[in-house]
């Protein structure tokens, strides 16, 4: 009951989160290429999966429908890299301006609170997340990897994926020492980009299979692939639940941590 | 007789080394086993099924063909990022080197030294990832002795010229693009996942110029059988050549920096 | 003074209105370590207040208490008499806050920190704008605006970091040892700047270990020890009470001075033996060092000097402030 109440007051507390986005939109108008250099990634392995590895897979089957490789694991590849933009962000950025320079000691002395400073920030990396899967998608459309008019969908459901891997991250974040600590985090995202049936199907674990219903990448791997097809079904709104409630839960305890941290 | 130069520099790094070895070794053995299993595995089961395997492979399993690259795709990561940030420590932000200039070591003697400790770090990577393919039979495999120094080769033909790269440079902000418009092209596109026939004319040519194509060969050839001595000889040159080259321009650019 | 005859207009109005600060028994512990233990205090508006104190006296936690970044303990503590355990956000939109380390953005460069910082306070882009111009002006660093942060010297930053406080027009400006560490011509530098804030009838609130900074700057102020307060008053009043007008300051050389307590305290009120020197508090300093040399009695040196806060906070404590 007392963990239901305060975390609620966290959430009363947002009063101008827009203002981070502000100042990172602020920050990153003369770093601009950098943001422009990380769409480059995402669509490199694309290509690459494109040009050598369809051919050697041949067709996969998804709900019922036999399609191209490349076809198959765009959405995998979409979906990881709204996680890892967004992981990015809200990790090693995001300590960097804890520890090192202070900003948000510098934040609370203004009328901005504990709430402002995790949801701007989160904002931001999901905006960037955003933008990150707008380009993907087209690339994807250019490619001639597209299946349904659905599949703008993929930019709601990026920005949700965005939301949680930057809830997630900062709430880690927040329990960091050094930057020593920042070895774990490749630990936790590479098994979830490798496992979370972005390259093949699910049904290729077998028995096993019900373990990557663990993975949250899963669960936005799914809804995008679904948005592509265009098949829409009950069960996807599971998925979305799940996104929804990590990344509400990783907010709740940024901004907890914050003020128990920086407020003391 | 007295300890070369190189040797004494190379004795500062293993001192650091042995405060980092922990990561170093995850980076070697979890972090392939995860790709191996999660890549190897997984589309290797897609591919075995169907598509044109045959054709393309030939005898050779998915699984296989991709394991062996992971020896060379490995250890270039891993010495390509020592060569930048941490490289970049020793120049700058802690100026060690500058340190060292001051003490009878020569610039040129810190460029030998590289060759060392870059190389140090390129076969514990390397000796990592092969202990993983022992782990499965298809890459079980005599062969492994022998590819584990070419990967030493292949990190040693990354780091020497990224560490030339980064001693004539003051800031890092070109660091996170070589690894992105530099290295991880090569990853995906330097025949790891496929063989480079399957490539663009072009594209295939270009692979031919890069380290990596030539490291990947030869790892998968001593592993799985069926690279001929010529070829060998021309692979191993060709690593060679990229490592010779990358000394020189550091003990130019060492030169240039520590002593204006 | 050049505004001394302003004091009893001052007198007046503060006398009529309420302290915009005021604490009683306030108290701030973490765990068991108790960092202020029950202070009772109050800022008059217009006012510059000073705690003055050695490292671990308690200033720092007090002022972020002040600054509403920090809920006290127990005790009552009131600004604009709202309570910053409810009001926080309210009270700290009306405060301008110079920490000990500057906190500037580093990623921003000089104008873009005011900027921001404008538009945490939701002042419009526009308004922003000119009052960032108006302030950099005012720290003399207008020629600086487009550069990074990180070049700055430590004086240029701290500057930097006075507009930034004060761009949402503060009702109370909080400075924490607004020149701890930077040389002795920055420092004077922006003493300039802020007793002319002073000047403009701006409540400061400003934590020191400089004895001539308190001196400077301060209406009235008080002396921190140990987490409690052990003195208060007006910089004069304190120096008149718990000391004289005139120390003399006399080295006998290692190992000697102890020797020559029972002459100094011959010709003074007080003496106060130092690791290096004796102290002797007297109105007249030259006249006692004449008395002394009729004695016979001649130190390697001599110094005639006014007495200052650090007399008052040696007197106080029986320790010197800078240890």
């Amino acid at each position: 009951m007392s963990l239901v109440t305060t975390s609620a007051s966290v959430w009363r507390d947002i009063r101008r989160p827009q203002r981070l986005i502000e100042r990172s939109a602020m920050v990153y108008r003369r770093n601009w290429i950098i943001i422009l250099s990380g769409l480059f990634e995402p669509m490199l392995f694309l290509l690459s999966i494109r040009v050598g590895l369809s051919q050697l897979v041949g067709d996969v089957e998804v709900s019922g429908r036999r399609i191209a490789y490349d076809e198959f694991v765009a959405p995998g590849l979409l979906a990881a890299a709204a996680m890892n933009g967004a992981i990015f962000d809200s990790t090693m950025n995001i300590f960097h301006k804890w520890k090192a320079s202070k900003l948000y000691d510098a934040l609370l002395t203004t009328p901005l609170t504990a709430a402002d400073i995790a949801v701007g920030e989160i904002g931001w990396a999901v905006l960037r997340g955003t933008i990150y899967a707008t380009a993907f998608l087209i690339t994807m459309a250019a490619m001639g990897m597209v299946e349904s008019a659905w599949v703008v969908m993929a930019v709601p459901v990026a920005a949700l994926i965005g939301f949680t891997f930057a809830s997630l991250g900062m709430a880690a974040t927040t329990f960091m020492r050094s930057w020593a600590d920042f070895e774990y985090v490749p630990a936790a995202t590479l098994p979830l980009f490798l496992f979370s049936a972005t390259f093949y199907p699910v049904s290729a674990y077998g028995d096993w299979s019900w373990v990557v219903n663990l993975s949250p990448l899963y669960h936005g791997v799914e809804l995008v692939r679904a948005a592509n097809l265009g098949v829409w079904e009950a069960a996807l709104l599971a998925h979305v639940a799940v996104l929804v409630v990590l990344g509400v839960a990783g907010t709740t305890v940024a901004a907890r941590r914050i003020e128990k941290l920086l407020l003391s | 007789m007295a300890t070369p130069a190189a040797v004494r520099i190379a004795e500062r790094e293993l001192l650091l080394y042995r405060r980092i070895w922990r990561e170093n070794v995850i980076g070697a053995f979890v972090q392939p086993f995860l790709y191996l299993v999660g890549v190897g595995v997984g589309v290797g089961s897609l591919i075995d099924d169907g598509g044109d395997r045959a054709a393309i492979l030939g005898e050779t399993s998915y699984f296989a063909f991709y394991a062996t690259a992971l020896l060379a795709t490995t250890t270039m990561f891993n010495t390509s990022q020592e060569a930048l940030w941490p490289t970049m420590d020793g120049f700058r932000w802690s100026n060690a080197f500058r340190g060292m200039i001051g003490t009878p070591l020569e610039p040129r003697d810190l460029a030998t030294a590289f060759l060392l400790t870059f190389g140090g770090r390129a076969l514990v990577t390397s000796g990592g990832v092969a202990c993983v393919l022992a782990l499965f039979p298809s890459t079980r495999s005599l062969g492994l002795f022998g590819a584990v120094p070419a990967a030493v080769l292949c990190g040693l033909a990354f780091a020497m010229p990224i560490a030339a790269w980064t001693g004539s440079r003051d800031v890092d902000n070109t660091f996170p693009a070589i690894l992105r418009f530099v290295v991880m092209p090569m990853f995906l596109f330097g025949g790891a996942f496929y063989p480079v026939e399957q490539l663009p004319r072009a594209l295939e040519v270009i692979a031919w110029f890069t380290p990596l194509w030539h490291a990947i060969e030869l790892c998968r050839g001593l592993v799985l059988g069926g690279v001929d001595t010529g070829s060998a000889v021309g692979h191993v040159s060709v690593l060679v050549s990229y490592i010779a080259a990358g000394w020189l321009a550091c003990t130019i650019v060492f030169d240039r920096r520590l002593r204006p | 003074m050049p505004n001394r005859n302003l004091g009893p207009i001052f007198v007046t109005v503060t006398s009529m209105r309420e302290g915009v600060i005021t604490a009683t028994g306030l108290v701030k512990s973490f765990g068991g370590l108790v960092a202020v233990g029950g202070i009772d205090f109050t800022v008059m508006p217009g006012e510059a207040f000073g705690f003055l104190g050695p490292n671990g006296a308690g200033k720092t936690s007090t002022m972020r208490m002040i600054g509403c970044v920090s809920p006290p303990t127990t005790g009552d503590l009131q600004l604009f008499g709202l309570d910053p355990r409810h009001d926080g956000r309210t009270i700290r939109a009306r405060l301008g806050v110079v920490p000990q380390m500057d906190q500037l953005d580093n990623e921003l460069t000089v104008v873009e920190n005011l900027l921001i910082y404008a538009r945490y306070f939701d002042i419009s882009r526009r308004e922003a704008r000119s009052r960032a111009t108006e302030l950099l002006e005012f720290v003399q660093l207008s020629e600086r605006a487009n550069s990074k942060v990180e070049p700055l010297s430590g004086g240029q930053k701290r500057r930097v970091s006075i507009a930034r406080s004060l761009i949402n027009d503060p009702d109370v400006l909080i400075l924490d040892e607004p020149t701890t560490g930077l040389d002795p011509q920055a420092r004077h530098v922006l003493w300039d700047r802020l007793y002319q804030l002073k000047e403009e009838g701006r409540t400061l609130v400003l934590t020191t270990h400089y004895m001539d900074e308190a001196e400077q700057l301060c209406d009235r102020l008080v002396v921190m020890d140990g987490g409690r307060i052990v003195a208060e008053g007006s910089p004069q009043s304190l120096i008149a009470t718990y000391a004289t007008r005139e120390v003399l300051e006399l080295r006998f050389g290692r190992g000697r001075n102890a020797d020559h307590v029972a002459d100094a305290a011959e010709v003074g009120e007080r003496v106060e033996e130092l690791p290096d020197r004796l102290l002797v508090y007297t109105t007249d300093g030259e006249g006692s060092l004449a008395t002394l040399r009729n004695r016979n009695i001649v130190p390697d040196s001599a110094l005639v000097r006014r007495s200052s806060l650090e007399d008052v906070f040696l007197r106080l404590t029986g320790r010197t402030l800078v240890d």
